[in-house]
């Protein structure tokens, strides 16, 4: 334990603590806090019963309210913890409830019924999961629909943008032809051209094209992104052209090169653009927020805002659904957040 | 067979002119070795042969079909590149492999051939190893081993040993020769290095400045060099290059004075020259000795003396500052003598005009 | 070979034997077309698929967005709009005192504006402020250096909208803020619907929401800084104050450039988690520009895709500016980082 101590309150060329150390510490332990507090808080709160969530001031875990099958009545019914007239407090079961006046009988004996004021009983309650709030949005509400949207449209924009994105840059880098410094200026011009700015004609294109009220419509315009161009460009520019050439003398075909050698070679800048572009589809959320009218076409960024948006907020699934609308997310920071964070030191990308 | 033609060739980089008029033919079986200072355009040549590139104008045959406008990979050529460029994600095994499953060749024979190839250049241990975990050298064989599992009309090698240190440069440089001896297959080889084209080769190309400069053996090379770029760069030491006039001048012999007393009589055909000429007088290091002095030798002054073990060079100036250098087969030259006197040999002398080019020996 | 391994190999070629199929199934036209066209038409052939793609859905819009704010009408389809030539124009900028709303014809454009100008100076001098401060003690010798940076990074990955829920149902009435109030003794309140507390909130969401990403390229430029520098400060005796002033600012001002100018293009087009935050709400306090143009382009019932278009070009005039002046900083920037 103290090998620990030491480690962890261990300084550079063993100095004792600064007061900088601790402004430090502070911060880190306050971020830490911050950052992954609200998110625990979601989770925490998403398996709580809607009667919980209406309570005020929140429990920080979830309970569920016990409940006893008592003889005679064919639901089980919730318990209390009930102080008596005559001061001794009992566990009971509650039949109903009329204005502040409750019935309520002991499980026991089933047949005297007791009337209580609802202020002098508590409800028993055990730590608990309200595992309904996950499994009754995508039964009864089009969440199975907007998760398979979602899937959809981030994985096939994904495979297209890594395709086209990679075909261009590798004519870009290893082709020269008439034209091609023009066209890497009109990407590079439009690297920061950002959707709300051609929002509204960018609609009527894709109404043009009849997209509208399509995944497509939301998949063709975000795939030939400048910043994946640019990219596997600059990845690709680092191959040697002799590899080429000896696959030329190999017999290789220039689709050969493309598939077999250039391809696998730039494997490090192609899982770094996929990455990116799974977190970025997978968030999108203005433009299919336009495109999308229908409700079971809806990915799950606009199907939450809907539910969100309406006048009785039912907060208990939409908190289940914005855990799982993070959970990808969440993966991708646990697994391959190394690959975001280099990608994004060396390209400024995001 | 592989015979390879080129005719008129020319290559322009928009108004840059890199190659112009290149005539060349290389037989079968030949080892032709490219050399010239980097820039020279010799690597550009290769690979207008290897079909890398294309001529500006000009023709490219083999074995008398044209192949100016044929792709590279219907040459049926090989090329070994500098940078080797092996494959770097495919194991050994799988870098000799895909040429040969490129034109769908049966798997059977594909592995027949990669046992041939890893057991002639010795790379049978690492065929499942990659690129990567392979060391410079061992690199190198692949990279051969490549070009050799195709079985090509004609090997292009690239500057295929500048990426190796010195010892290991000259052994391969051995086993390429006898693996050309094995294989009895064209080579066209570009180095900028003259010691490689002259061990190596059966015939030499000179470029500069994208034009072939002579071609010949490398002995012809050495001992007849057509002018003075030629001369200056085959050979090592370089030749001791010395400014003359011309005195007197006929078919049969030229008569020439420099500094420091030199006079020499060259059996030459010098009846394009006349008296009061300038010309260039050509003498290889190996080609002067010490002499008691006298009529017939030179006075220099020794700058720098570097034995060398069984061959002393001895590096002097002479008057008008002219260069000479020495190079002596034995050893105990005293470094206090200052002043030398050198003789140089006049069957072993070369004489340049005023443009530069050989003044042909009787 | 284990088992699970052979396993593992079998499954990748039999998930990729379709794909390399398929591949080389292409391949077999595409060698007649090379053969046919050289290399130019093989560049020709890769370019293709993106540049149609970017060609219709970006650079098509961006040209006809000059069209359509050229025009009136609720129609989507240019043919179906009239054209009224700068009026959209006039309309947006009419206004006979910039600093009172009340007195603009397009009043709500120019709350958004003034919305928008004040979230991006708060914003962007709170975020880097924020994120100078956890790139310096994340570049400190601390122990776990790469988890603390992953803990401030966390939230840039998550999606807007799941950030303004998140915050949404802290600041809440029953919200997480609430109970730390209670615990300490205050009485419970209704942040989203006062007007400076919306506000706040905006903000400070988009900053927890951003901040992990300017730090990391901040911590990307305080690590290129060459040691060797701070220990002659140090051999000088120098203070850590005038460290940081001296030598760490000034050799940081590459990424900081990049940074402020980069939290601004971001600020200007601010959207999605604070529409989903607090909806422009209460009133009009958080309405800004993108959103504004999201209103009357699509869901306001008064809808006007021209004016939309118009208010979105002169937002893009500021975008452009802000680009230039990125492409010009991150130059100098690349110049300096040549070295890597």
């Amino acid at each position: 334990m103290s090998g620990v101590t030491t480690f962890l309150t261990r300084r550079r060329g063993g100095r004792s603590w600064h007061w900088t150390d601790i402004v430090s510490w502070l911060w880190l332990i306050g971020g830490l806090v911050i950052m992954f507090g609200p998110a625990v808080w979601l989770v925490g709160s998403s398996f709580k019963t809607p009667a919980q969530l209406a309570e005020f001031p929140p429990t920080i875990l979830p309970y569920v309210s016990q409940q006893a099958s008592v003889e005679g009545y064919d639901t089980p019914l919730p318990l209390y913890s009930v102080k008596l007239p005559d001061g001794s407090t009992r566990i009971m079961a509650e039949l109903r409830r009329i204005g502040i006046v409750a019935q309520m009988v002991d499980p026991k004996a089933p047949k005297d019924i007791v009337k209580v004021n609802i202020a002098d009983r508590q409800p028993v309650r055990e730590i608990g999961f309200a595992t309904g709030n996950y499994t009754e949005p995508f039964v009864h509400f089009d969440f199975l629909h907007y998760l398979r949207n979602s899937v959809f449209v981030t994985a096939m924009a994904t495979l297209i943008t890594l395709l086209t994105n990679s075909m261009a840059a590798f004519a870009l880098s290893k082709y020269k032809f008439r034209g091609r410094d023009l066209t890497m200026l009109v990407i590079v011009g439009t690297l920061m051209v950002p959707l709300s700015v051609i929002l509204v004609p960018l609609y009527s294109v894709v109404s043009a094209v009849g997209l509208l009220d399509s995944l497509w419509g939301v998949i063709l315009p975000t795939v030939a992104t400048p910043t994946g161009v640019f990219l596997l460009r600059q990845y690709m520019l680092t191959i040697p052209d002799e590899l080429l050439d000896a696959a030329r003398m190999d017999n290789a075909s220039e689709w050969q090169i493309y598939w077999r050698i250039v391809l696998p070679l730039a494997a490090p800048a192609l899982a770094v653009l996929a990455i990116f572009s799974v977190v970025w589809r997978w968030n999108d959320f203005l433009w299919p927020l336009v495109v999308l009218s229908r409700k079971e076409l809806y990915t799950l960024q606009v199907g939450l805002n809907t539910y969100a948006g309406q006048l009785n907020v039912q907060w208990h699934y939409i908190l289940a659904m914005t855990v799982v609308t993070m959970i990808p997310v969440v993966l991708v920071f646990v697994f391959l957040q190394r690959y975001i964070t280099s990608g994004i030191a060396g390209t400024g990308l995001k | 067979m592989g015979r390879i033609t080129l005719t008129d060739i020319d290559r322009a980089y928009g108004k840059v002119k890199i190659l112009h008029g290149i005539n060349l033919d290389v037989g079968d079986g030949e080892m032709l070795v490219l050399v010239g200072p980097s820039g020279c355009g010799k690597s550009t040549l290769l690979r207008l042969i290897a079909g890398l590139d294309r001529p500006t104008s000009g023709r490219i045959e083999i074995d008398g079909a044209d192949v100016t406008e044929v792709s590279a990979a219907q040459r049926g050529l090989a090329m070994v590149f500098q940078s080797y460029a092996l494959y770097p994600h495919m194991s050994v095994r799988q870098n000799l492999a895909f040429g040969l499953e490129n034109i769908r060749m049966p798997k059977a024979e594909v592995d027949a051939r990669i046992t041939e190839a890893a057991r002639m250049l010795e790379i049978a241990p690492y065929l499942d190893r990659r690129p990567g975990q392979l060391s410079g050298g061992q690199k190198q064989r692949v990279a051969i081993g490549r070009a050799v599992v195709r079985n090509p009309t004609a090997f292009l090698l690239d500057e295929p040993l500048s990426n190796l240190d010195a010892e290991l440069r000259i052994s391969t440089r051995a086993e390429l020769a006898a693996l050309h001896k094995r294989l009895a297959t064209t080579m066209v080889y570009v180095t900028h290095d003259q010691v490689e084209a002259m061990t190596l080769a059966d015939r030499i190309v000179v470029m500069r400045a994208g034009k072939i400069e002579q071609v010949g053996r490398p002995l012809d090379l050495y001992n007849a060099p057509a002018n003075l770029f030629v001369a200056g760069f085959i050979g090592a030491p370089r030749m001791n290059l010395l400014q003359v006039k011309v005195r007197s001048a006929s078919a049969t012999e030229v008569a020439v004075e420099g500094p420091s007393g030199l006079a020499a009589v060259i059996a030459a055909n010098g009846a394009a020259l006349k008296s009061g000429d300038d010309a260039t007088l050509g003498i290889r290091p190996h080609d002067v000795d010490l002499s008691p002095g006298g009529a017939g030798s030179v006075e220099a002054h020794v700058t720098l003396i570097e034995a060398l073990g069984p061959e002393t060079v001895v590096h002097a100036t002479m008057a008008g500052d002219e260069k000479m250098v020495a190079v002596l087969n034995r050893q105990g030259l005293d470094a206090g003598d200052r002043k030398i006197s050198l003789r140089l040999n006049p069957e072993r002398m070369h004489l340049f005009d005023s443009a530069g080019l050989r003044v042909p020996s009787l | 070979m284990s088992a699970a391994a052979t396993l593992k190999t079998w499954a990748g070629a039999a998930l990729a034997a379709p794909v390399i199929w398929l591949a080389s199934i292409v391949n077999v036209p595409l060698k007649s077309w090379q053969r046919a066209t050289g290399t130019g038409g093989m560049a020709a052939f890769f370019l293709a698929p993106n540049m149609a793609i970017f060609g219709i859905f970006v650079l098509v819009p961006l040209v006809i967005n000059f069209f359509y704010s050229a025009t009136s009408g609720t129609a989507y389809f240019l043919q179906d709009r009239n054209f009224v030539g700068l009026e959209q124009y006039q309309r947006l900028l009419d206004c006979s005192n910039y600093l009172d709303t009340a007195t603009c014809r397009e009043d709500l454009f120019w709350k958004a504006v003034h919305n928008t100008g004040l979230f991006v100076v708060v914003q962007v001098a709170l975020m880097t402020v924020v994120s100078i401060a956890t790139a310096l003690i994340l570049n400190r010798e601390i122990v776990g250096r790469s988890f603390w940076r992953a803990v401030f990074f966390f939230p840039v990955l998550l999606s807007p909208v799941v950030t303004g829920l998140i915050w949404r149902w802290i600041l809440q009435r029953q919200g997480l803020l609430n109970l730390i109030v209670h615990d300490l003794g205050g009485e419970p309140y209704n942040w989203l619907t006062d007007r400076f507390w919306a506000f706040t909130a905006a903000v400070s969401v988009s900053v927890w929401a951003h901040m992990g990403f300017y730090t990391l390229i901040l911590l990307a430029g305080l690590q290129a800084i060459p040691r060797d520098l701070y220990e002659a400060a140090e051999m000088d005796g120098t203070r850590p104050a005038r460290v940081f002033w001296r030598i760490t600012l000034p050799l940081l001002m590459p990424n900081l450039l990049v940074v402020i100018v980069l939290a601004l293009i971001r600020a200007v087009q601010i959207f999605d988690e604070v529409y989903v935050l607090t909806g422009g709400g209460p009133g009009t306090s958080t309405l800004y520009l993108t959103q504004y143009i999201y209103e009357i382009g699509f869901a306001s019932l008064l809808r006007n895709p021209g004016l939309a278009s118009a208010a979105s070009i002169l937002m893009g005039l500021v975008l452009v500016v802000l680009t230039l002046l990125q492409l010009q900083v991150g130059r100098r920037g690349e110049r300096k980082g040549a070295r890597q």
